[in-house]
């Protein structure tokens, strides 16, 4: 296990051993992605007070919890590499936060475009909503900051501490549906108690999920690539790579 | 097939919701291919200007 990370925390070891993982990866990902928007938007049967407006749920909800799930991943990364110094890490969160704003901006837009036709409007201030609109800043923040320190480590370092002092927004996103009181309805999934969803519904949500999972992985594996390319330029695993190609 | 396309009313909503999704994604995966095939024909270049003596690993 030591071993693993020991090696893992080797760029050129990293790089081709993600280089045997992506294909794996990127059509599970594709598989899944068409299996399930197909099942969402022509099998699943309509709502029965939303009708087929629901179905914005099956990118929505995977947008919203990847929001979330890649901001714990960079927090993580983050932590590792201010620890550590471990590269891998500083890399990886790097590439985590266009990601993760991406995802951010999605359920963002997809939860206006359902809002608008079933509470009546794009947008209201609720703790959600708000919670939400602070991580997409927290996101832009991270790249913008990095944009802004030359020195790779050093912008490594201060992005790190900023994404630690955030992570207390996750909690609020999450719980803020049940401690306040807002238009945002409730979780329908629940460790604690059965679904509220019918199966026929629930089963394209999970594939989504997954393949929204997968999806991230495989383009943060695509992003991590490029950036250990750039920064071992000077090396010569990468110039052999380079004049191969 | 018309029906599908209605989407009960809310063709508009469900339409551009699934077109801003499908736009996110795309283009978060051609990002890195093209920047790949950049660097590494940057780097190729520079490799055959400078001249490979350079032994730092």
């Amino acid at each position: 296990m030591w071993t693993f990370f020991h090696k893992l925390s080797s760029p050129r070891y990293f790089y081709n051993l993600s280089g045997r993982w992506l294909p794996w990866l990127a059509w599970s990902a594709a598989a899944l992605l068409l299996i399930g928007t197909y099942w969402g938007l022509v099998v699943a049967p309509p709502d029965y007070q939303q009708g087929d407006s629901y179905r914005i749920m099956y990118i929505h909800v995977p947008s919203a919890w990847m929001s979330l799930f890649v901001y714990m991943v960079m927090a993580c990364a983050a932590f590792i590499g201010l620890v550590w110094k471990m590269k891998l890490a500083e890399v990886i969160a790097a590439d985590c936060a266009p990601l993760g704003a991406s995802f951010t901006a999605m359920a963002l837009i997809t939860g206006m475009l359902w809002g608008k036709p079933m509470w009546g409007t794009y947008w209201v201030w609720d703790a959600r909503l708000t919670s939400e609109l602070i991580l997409l800043f927290l996101y832009l923040g991270m790249i913008g900051l990095r944009g802004a320190i030359e020195n790779p480590r050093t912008a490594a370092r201060a992005c790190g501490v900023l994404t630690l002092v955030g992570v207390v927004n996750i909690p609020i996103i999450h719980y803020s549906v049940i401690w306040w009181s807002t238009l945002h309805q409730g979780p329908i999934i629940s460790r604690f108690a059965k679904p509220s969803v019918d199966p026929s519904m629930l089963w394209p949500l999970f594939i989504m999920v997954i393949a929204f999972m997968l999806y991230f992985a495989a383009v943060l594996l695509l992003r991590a690539r490029c950036q250990i390319l750039a920064r071992e330029r000077g090396s010569a695993w990468v110039r052999d790579l380079a004049a191969r190609t | 097939m018309k029906d599908f396309l209605y989407m009960d009313g809310y063709a508009f909503f469900v339409w551009s919701a699934y077109a801003v999704v499908v736009v996110v994604m795309t283009a978060n995966l051609i990002y890195p291919l093209r920047r790949r095939r950049r660097l590494l024909r940057e780097i190729s270049q520079q490799a055959s200007q400078n001249g490979i003596d350079d032994t730092e690993t």
